[in-house]
């Protein structure tokens, strides 16, 4: 996807500021010909964990490893790095990180998260990209609860020069759903992208509220929500295996848009979910602009993380 | 059957001896029998304890309870405490526990959770929650934290508590980075009935410095600024916190952090200490199911405590700060630390019912004597908790016994013999020299001990026969007792029948 092609370089120079920053132990672990021993398999796993991998999955690696090891695969402790990264990349296939599209009529994107992941940031992101790109397309300001949220999103709307649909504070978000895709079908938009409250995945209601929202679009225009987007904060720990659980059985998330990954923390907790849960990261959100975002690149992302 | 010199006078006489001695061999054997039977109890307890600290489970060491760790050490890891503060706190638990005993029913690696969770509250305690205001105010109260940690809602949250303690708050709207953030202050005031003081310009110093002087002319006590989230590797936004700081110089700067952040947090909470000297931290979205233990990486990075925490989007959803339930809920192992809990109860009572027993059956000796001192001066950390019962504090003035005290005391028995501790009443002058020579301590206080001895035992045998309400006020007159010998004199306590004072020969067990 031709996209993002541009900003692959910016999430390049971000995550090397970011590696920069923290004195990581990987790189002076794994010199030239040390022995592979239990020593360093502890601070190998130490190093994993660090980066919110998970105990769960970072064992499952570490007996990957093992077993390389003990078949004789890898030998040194300088072939560990290029094994684990060539692991973890083979969790994310290219055709897992592309963008559903309708066939025809408006492609609807439903994007959810918990408060304060960072949701109307990331859609304004996207839909600047989506416009950028000469795609037209509709906000739907679906957060009708947390205060001053549709203003928030209708500043973005006007500074990134997309329209969007609201209503007043408190509305139904199913109303806005439905009044979102009405327009979204008579001004022949490519993209509709509903911005949602965030909610806590332990709150029934809040989950079934997002559920209708989900119907109300589905019964509105044929096969949507193509694409429903959890939007999870990078500094996140494992609870974020809980939350893509929940949202999933909830509205069937399609993929993961890693925000705040401009951070010292480096989100490897979608490495968790994704060998639990199989949902695939397809964004990620690098600052507070709209130009900070970026297609997810496996490989940038791993490097990143071993850096 | 046999004759007796064919004297018929002299049979009756010889059945009568040989029934005597009869009588006399049963009674014997029975006694034997008895005796055996106690022998044998005791042998079985001496050798079951052998076979636990053979097995290892008597006390716990690094080998019983690496199991535990183990888990212990995965459990924390999955409530994403930092694994470097992971790894210290579990060396800290282990350096701590080392030896230390395991009750008969429980398992070491149950007991080693137990101490793990202590060492949780404690570390992550006490709490104080007050906020200090100053006089004259205003006082200043800044916010600070990353994007989306909720910052703004906290701030209305803390607003609303603050005006509850009779204060008269003011918000100041000073995230002036993202879209409608002072609108959603604004709204969030209105609703929570809280002045926002608001200025839509660019520089956040100008905003913070004259929301201040607005809070001095319009008779606030109290601003509580809401600044923008920042990343801590931001120079730009930080230096700007830091000016901010710099100006207003607030009295309290909280941190405002995120329960569900993983491994990161060290670093984002070291940060935002070292440019901002914390006074303490705010843990919000606690309503979810997140473990929350960055809660202890924060503690342990920056050694500042956790105050409030935030428990969902209503303003009045913000609650001081719990270790105890803080430690259950990163450690979750609630049932094992409920476990142990109940067993050290049963363990105690246990304990006293043995006493009790004893005491009964007078059979008080030296050695339960001193175990009791023991047990008395390891309650001292009681102490504190004993006193905040309402009507005890005042009795337990001379609960504080001297560990001197003791040791002088623990020096005196231990020069005893074992038949005399066992019974003291043998204790006559010459014995009385003989173990103060023993111990290096005057005749006198040889004696002032066993007499304190007598009294406490008869006092307790009198409390004992009155079952287990006069087993529980036991507590009040041995404190009494204990305080008057720690500073040294014998108590005087109330006279008793010359029955019970006379000395006992040894297995005169029949009085109670």
């Amino acid at each position: 996807m031709g996209l993002f092609s541009k900003t692959v370089a910016y999430l390049r120079d971000h995550l090397g500021k970011t590696r920069r920053k923290i004195t990581s132990s990987l790189g002076s672990l794994l010199t030239l010909g040390r022995a592979i021993d239990e020593d360093l398999l502890d601070e190998l796993e130490a190093t994993l964990i660090a980066d919110d991998i998970g105990v769960a999955t970072t064992e499952r690696l570490m007996e990957d490893l093992r077993a390389a090891y003990k078949s004789r695969k890898i030998a040194k402790s300088e072939d560990i790095l290029p094994f684990l990264k060539e692991r973890m990349k083979e969790y994310w296939p290219a055709r897992d990180r592309e963008l559903h599209a309708a066939e025809s009529g408006p492609t609807v994107i439903l994007v959810a998260g918990i408060n304060g992941s960072g949701k109307t940031t990331s859609i304004a992101k996207l839909a600047y990209a989506l416009s950028r790109d000469g795609r037209k397309v509709i906000v739907a300001a679906c957060d009708t609860f947390r205060a001053a949220a549709v203003e928030q999103l209708s500043i973005w709307a006007d500074r990134i020069g997309v329209q969007i649909v609201k209503h007043q504070m408190g509305a139904d978000p199913g109303a806005v759903a439905y009044d979102a895709c009405e327009a979204a079908l008579a001004r022949g938009a490519d993209y509709l992208i509903l911005d949602t409250a965030g909610r806590l995945h332990t709150q029934k209601p809040l989950m079934d509220e997002l559920a209708k929202i989900r119907s109300v679009a589905a019964r509105k225009i044929p096969g949507a929500p193509h694409e429903v987007l959890l939007v999870v904060d990078a500094t996140t720990g494992q609870n974020a295996i809980q939350q893509a659980k929940v949202f999933t059985e909830a509205i069937e998330v399609t993929g993961i848009f890693l925000a705040k990954l401009d951070g010292t923390a480096r989100g490897g907790i979608v490495i968790a979910i994704k060998d639990m849960l199989d949902i695939p990261v397809k964004f990620v959100g690098l600052g507070e602009t709209p130009e900070d975002i970026a297609a997810f690149d496996p490989d940038e992302f791993v490097e990143a993380l071993f850096a | 059957m046999y004759k007796w010199g064919g004297d018929p006078k002299r049979a009756g006489a010889a059945r009568r001896f040989f029934h005597r001695v009869w009588n006399d061999k049963c009674f014997q054997r029975k006694k034997l029998r008895r005796k055996g039977r106690v022998l044998f109890d005791a042998l079985t307890d001496k050798f079951s304890g052998i076979f636990r600290s053979l097995s290892g489970r008597g006390r716990i060491t690094e080998a019983n309870v690496s199991d535990a760790m183990r888990e212990v050490r995965k459990a924390l890891l999955e409530a994403d405490v930092n694994y470097q503060v992971v790894k210290q706190f579990c060396k800290d638990c282990l350096d701590a526990a080392m030896g230390a005993e395991v009750i008969k029913s429980l398992h070491p690696g149950q007991v080693m959770v137990k101490i793990v969770h202590d060492e949780l509250v404690r570390l992550m305690g006490p709490v104080d929650t007050r906020i200090y205001f100053v006089s004259p105010g205003p006082t200043v109260i800044l916010l600070a934290g990353l994007q989306g940690s909720g910052k703004t809602t906290t701030a209305a949250k803390l607003g609303r508590y603050i005006r509850a303690k009779g204060r008269n708050p003011v918000l100041v709207a000073d995230d002036l980075q993202r879209p409608a953030a002072i609108d959603q202050l604004e709204t969030l005031g209105q609703q929570s009935g809280i002045p926002v003081y608001t200025d839509r310009i660019q520089d956040a110093v100008k905003v913070a410095r004259d929301g201040v002087r607005y809070a001095k002319q319009n008779g606030h006590d109290v601003v509580i600024l809401d600044t923008a989230g920042r990343l801590h590797i931001d120079e730009e936004m930080m230096q700007q916190i830091a000016d901010v700081a710099k100006t207003v110089t607030p009295h309290q700067i909280y941190l405002v952090c995120d329960a569900m952040t993983g491994q990161d947090a060290v670093n984002s909470a070291k940060a935002f200490n070292e440019r901002l000297e914390l006074d303490g931290v705010i843990l919000t979205k606690l309503d979810g199911d997140a473990r929350g233990g960055a809660a202890l990486s924060v503690k342990a990075v920056t050694g500042k405590p956790i105050k409030f925490v935030g428990l969902g989007e209503k303003l009045d959803a913000i609650e001081e700060f719990h270790p105890d339930r803080m430690a259950g809920r990163i450690l979750g192992m609630g049932d094992v630390v409920t476990l142990v809990e109940k067993a050290q109860e049963q363990f105690d009572a246990d304990e006293a019912a043995k006493l009790q027993a004893k005491m009964a059956k007078g059979t008080f000796g030296f050695d339960d004597f001193l175990k009791q001192m023991e047990a008395v001066k390891k309650m001292g950390g009681m102490g504190g908790m004993l006193k905040l019962l309402p009507g005890i504090g005042s009795q337990l003035k001379n609960m504080e016994i001297d560990e001197r005290e003791i040791d002088q005391m623990r020096g005196i028995v231990h020069s005893m013999t074992a038949e005399e501790r066992r019974d003291p009443d043998i204790i006559d002058a010459s014995r009385r020299r003989r173990i103060a020579r023993g111990c290096g301590r005057s005749v006198q206080d040889v004696a002032g001990l066993v007499k304190t001895f007598r009294r406490s035992r008869d006092m307790m045998q009198s409390l004992s026969s009155g079952g287990m309400g006069g087993f529980k006020s036991l507590l009040s007159g041995k404190t009494d007792l204990f305080g008057a010998m720690a500073s040294g004199r014998v108590p005087k306590i109330k006279q008793r029948s010359k029955r019970k004072r006379a000395p006992r020969r040894k297995g005169n067990k029949r009085r109670r």
